[in-house]
């Protein structure tokens, strides 16, 4: 627990939710275990801020929820992508690598001039 | 599910979310007990790494986007719920808003169906009447029928042109006789209008003339009447003021032409002197334009044609203009202004209701300041508790529009109904949509007016303040506001009293003013001759006397007389005059009021002789035209009062200069109010029997009879109808009036608007009275532990009295400036509005105010005597 955990850039978690969801359709936990795992325990996704970003992605039409049972058959509000939000994870992640890149570029520049 | 559909599944919503939310937490803690945890310390783990359900669950609420919805809906039975346990408050509040918007919203009904409506015809605005005026007649009068004929070959700007007079006579067939008003119009007049008919056609244009085969329309009411309403009515005979008439049309219901009419003959057919005559202009004319001319096209086109024919026609037409105006703005110019007039009388009622609940709301405000602030403390933002103060504004002024449109249902018709005379378009006035959308912005700005003050002094951030406090110390601020409500209130209050005190003086002086002529026991009415008699000059003259002698020998008949034209009531024969030897500019000669009328009328009236005599027998057919003027005309022709022996040229009557035999006291022919202000104020009068036999079958159709008995008036005229019917068979009288009644009719209009401006005055005392008392109670409540203090340091309960008057007398004096002020304003309106206003008097004012001000100070006093009561200790003890 006490290894060195980033919190999430701001607006970041949509675009996470988003990818993870894309694999295919998921409960809240199951989506707060999901990216605990694929980030390696790295980014610390406060469980908290969960479930408002999914409302309000539900809200904004990106995702859609259906009951259904799980493996272990018990009732859970699964979320999926919708058209709209496959479109804005494309959108989105698109512009996530422009900035990342951006900001490498800028990284590596001012690291080559501080030698 | 959209917005709307959320808010209505919120429970379901709720539930869901509830679940969700439990079932992360099941899983998680799940997960960690399968990690080896112990089942308390896993529960108790997953509820702190998801951060608090009831948080997170807040929180996903807010994303949804729905949240102000859902608070509105709160808001809105929170306030219903407390609206229905201050149940006195709200009753308060609900009746004086649905007062001030039902009478507002009454107001505009009529103004929208009589003012704003376009009229109920096929392309209502492109439906114009043209005018002839004159520098000394003025505006709006009519045409003679060979103008008439002219302007509709000659215009350019006008598709058709319709022309119309009033008429009238005896149905004898079928039926029994009856009296019907009729109207003689040209064969255009339904085209114009774009009137279909019920039944049949309208006149064809070869109807339309001299000598053709008489044919008639007859309205929807008669042919109900008389012909049952059956389709062969097209066809039958009709036997109508001693003609026989083939029925070809029936107008439909509802039609009228300046008053409701039963018979509707061709113009063109008749053949009476005056229809050749350029001088007489008695054509009412409506046109419908041209596609795409407009008002102003039709202006010019009129003037260019009026100095056409005057160039043409010096004689008759000299000086003559002709003009035209959209057909809605003549048919209501008559009583534009008084509805104005109203509507803003109803609008300073509904304002001072607005200010009274503002005050309320304030109150109630104040009173929750800590609420409100422990609101604050646990978290609620500025904005949602302005928009909570705005949702019950809203709802308060949502129930009471509701309640008013229910009141201006009810209460528009009797209203109308009750209007003197009758108003134009009555049939018109309907609450319908555009009227709910008047009273839906009517309640929307009272809600934002009245709320606005409660909401702009919710708390900000220095909540500690009323906290510590204990919301006594706060009525600071809240007094300025409700000092501004009161000299609010009583600025409008002095504007409706003073106006109806105004109204109310100008009324008595009327009332008092001598009418010229003596009305106990006299009784008019007009009279319709037997069709049979009128077929000769010596036969008419003859009826005449008949009808005359006929009328001495009832019961009762002190003295009796016929005469064209009776005082205060409709009817008018203004001819140009002058006493100088050579006549002036036919244009510039003034004009005088002629009455023809029998040797008695002067004793029937009771208008006192002044000078010479007036007519009897002698004066004939053949022998000299005499003419006996009032005492005006004598002032205004002669420069004196003594005119007798004069000479004055009146073309009109006869070729050379007529001599002047007496002189006769002025009646008030217009009106008590409207005299006064009429263009035309001199009058003179002329034998009947010398009018020339040309004419006389003219008169007939005109003539009246004035009666003075010694008995009940109107049993007298019952007995003569009788007597005629016995002998003649089909002699009728109508629009029977005593004197009494023209003349107290003449004021009607001032008596109505009186009668409503007190109501709204009384309306408007009432609410400022239950104003200041409720503020200068709630200002007294405030002052309690003040008051108490100044009691224990040994004041004495009349000097607390005297202070709490004392600040009602600063709010209530700062409202009479204020008022008076506005009051001057509105005396403006009202002079230019009413017949025989005068400059507002010092009297009133003092008056109306002192009745104010003795009001308000009976409503301090209350209060003021409480704050007097006041136990020292125990008010001490509070603080």
């Amino acid at each position: 627990m006490a290894t060195a955990k980033s919190d999430l850039p701001q607006g970041t978690l949509d675009l996470l939710i988003l990818k993870v969801i894309a694999l295919g359709p998921l409960h809240g936990y199951a989506i707060a275990q999901r990216l605990q795992q694929i980030s390696r325990d790295v980014v610390q996704v406060p469980q908290g801020s969960l479930y408002p970003a999914l409302h309000r992605l539900e809200n904004r039409g990106y995702l859609a929820a259906d009951w259904s049972e799980t493996a272990t058959g018990r009732e859970a509000k699964f979320y999926r992508l919708t058209r709209k939000g496959r479109a804005q994870l494309e959108t989105e992640a698109a512009s996530w690598e422009r900035l990342t890149g951006a900001v490498g570029l800028i990284l590596k520049m001012s690291g080559g001039e501080a030698k | 599910m959209n917005r709307w559909g959320r808010l209505w599944h919120r429970a379901q919503i709720e539930e869901q979310l509830e679940k969700e939310v439990r079932f992360h937490m099941e899983q998680r803690a799940a997960d960690l007990i399968a990690g080896g945890l112990d089942p308390t310390q896993a529960r108790r783990q997953a509820r702190l790494d998801l951060g608090g359900a009831e948080q997170v669950k807040e929180r996903c609420r807010d994303a949804r986007g729905t949240r102000w919805l859902e608070d509105l809906w709160q808001d809105v039975n929170y306030t219903l719920r407390t609206l229905r346990k201050n149940l006195g408050f709200s009753v308060v509040a609900l009746v004086t808003l649905g007062l001030g918007t039902g009478a507002t919203t009454a107001m505009f009904t009529v103004i929208d169906g009589v003012l704003l409506k376009p009229l109920a015809y096929p392309d209502p605005e492109k439906l114009v009447t043209i005018h002839t005026q004159t520098q000394q007649e003025g505006d709006n009068w009519g045409f003679s029928y060979p103008d008439f004929r002219d302007c509709s070959r000659e215009t350019r700007s006008l598709k058709a042109v319709g022309g119309w007079t009033y008429g009238g006579g005896t149905l004898s067939a079928p039926g029994p006789s009856e009296y019907l008003e009729a109207r003689q119009i040209s064969a255009e007049l339904f085209a114009v209008l774009g009137v279909r008919l019920a039944a049949g056609r309208a006149f064809l244009s070869e109807e339309d003339r001299p000598g053709a085969a008489p044919v008639a329309i007859i309205s929807y009411g008669l042919w109900q009447r008389r012909y049952g309403g059956a389709a062969a009515a097209v066809g039958m005979p009709l036997q109508f003021d001693g003609k026989s008439y083939t029925v070809v049309g029936v107008a439909p219901a509802g039609f009228e032409l300046e008053g409701e009419a039963d018979v509707f003959t061709p113009l063109g057919q008749n053949s009476e002197v005056r229809m050749r005559n350029r001088g007489a202009r008695f054509i009412h004319i409506v046109a419908r334009l041209r596609e795409g001319a407009t008002p102003a096209a039709a202006r010019a086109d009129m003037e260019v044609i009026g100095r056409r024919l005057a160039r043409q026609y010096p004689k008759s037409n000299e000086g003559l203009g002709m003009t035209a105006q959209p057909l809605r703005q003549e048919m209501v110019e008559d009583v534009r202004s008084t509805l104005w007039l109203l509507l803003g009388a109803v609008t300073l009622v509904l304002l001072i209701a607005c200010v009274n609940v503002a005050s309320l709301l304030l109150s109630r405000a104040v009173s929750r300041e800590r609420e409100f602030a422990m609101r604050v403390a646990l978290g609620a933002s500025r904005s949602r508790l302005i928009r909570q103060c705005l949702v019950e504004s809203g709802v308060l002024s949502f129930c009471g529009g509701a309640f008013g449109v229910v009141l201006a249902a009810v209460g528009v018709h009797p209203f109308v109904a009750f209007w003197p005379d009758s108003l134009p378009r009555a049939g018109e006035v309907h609450l319908d949509w555009r009227v709910l959308v008047f009273a839906a912005a009517v309640s929307i700005s009272c809600g934002i007016l009245f709320g606005l003050a409660p909401a702009l002094r919710t708390p900000e951030a220095s909540l500690e303040q009323p906290l510590r406090s204990g919301g006594r110390t706060v009525a600071r601020e809240s007094h300025r506001w409700h000092t501004g409500f009161v000299v609010c209130e009583i600025g409008l209050a002095v504007v409706l009293l003073v106006s109806a005190g105004m109204l109310g003086k100008t009324l008595l002086r009327l009332s008092s003013l001598d009418p010229g002529v003596n009305v106990h026991g006299v009784v008019t009415a007009r009279v319709a001759f037997s069709p049979a008699a009128l077929t000769s000059p010596e036969r008419i003259r003859a009826a005449w006397q008949d009808f005359l002698d006929q009328t001495r020998r009832v019961p009762g008949v002190e003295a009796v007389a016929l005469a064209d034209i009776i005082p205060m009531r409709e009817g008018e024969n203004e001819l140009p005059y002058w006493a100088t030897p050579t006549p002036p500019p036919l244009n510039e000669a003034p004009l005088a009021l002629a009455s023809s009328a029998t040797p008695d009328y002067l004793k029937v009236m009771g208008i006192p002789l002044i000078a010479g005599r007036f007519f009897d027998e002698r004066d004939r057919l053949g022998s000299a035209p005499v003419i006996v003027i009032d005492e005006r005309m004598a002032r205004d022709a002669f420069g004196r009062a003594n005119a007798v022996g004069r000479r004055i040229s009146i073309p009109a009557m006869a070729p050379a200069p007529i001599l002047v035999v007496g002189v006769v006291g002025h009646v008030r022919h217009w009106g008590l109010a409207a005299d006064d202000q009429s263009r035309v104020r001199d009058q003179c009068y002329y034998p009947l029997a010398q009018v020339p036999d040309g004419l006389v079958r003219f008169f007939s159709s005109v003539m009246s009879v004035a009666i003075r008995t010694d008995i009940a008036p109107l049993t007298t005229v019952q007995e003569l109808q009788q007597e005629l019917w016995r002998s003649t068979g089909d002699a009728t009288l109508y629009e029977i009036r005593t004197m009494g009644q023209l003349v107290s009719a003449s004021l009607d209009r001032h008596r109505f608007l009186l009668t409503l401006l007190g109501i709204f005055a009384g309306l408007a005392l009432v609410l400022a009275c239950v104003g200041i008392y409720g503020v200068l109670a709630y200002l007294t409540g405030q002052r309690v532990p003040e008051i108490g203090v100044r009691m224990a340091l040994g004041a004495t309960p009349g000097s607390v009295i005297q202070l709490v008057l004392r600040q009602s007398l600063e709010m209530v004096l700062g409202g009479v400036i204020a008022g008076s002020l506005a009051a001057l304003a509105a005396a403006q309106v009202l002079e230019h509005s009413v017949d025989g206003m005068r400059r507002p008097d010092p009297a009133t004012f003092v008056l109306m105010i002192s009745i104010l001000v003795a009001a308000a100070l009976f409503a301090s006093f209350l209060p003021a005597r409480r704050a007097s009561r006041i136990d020292p200790v125990a008010a001490l003890r509070q603080e």
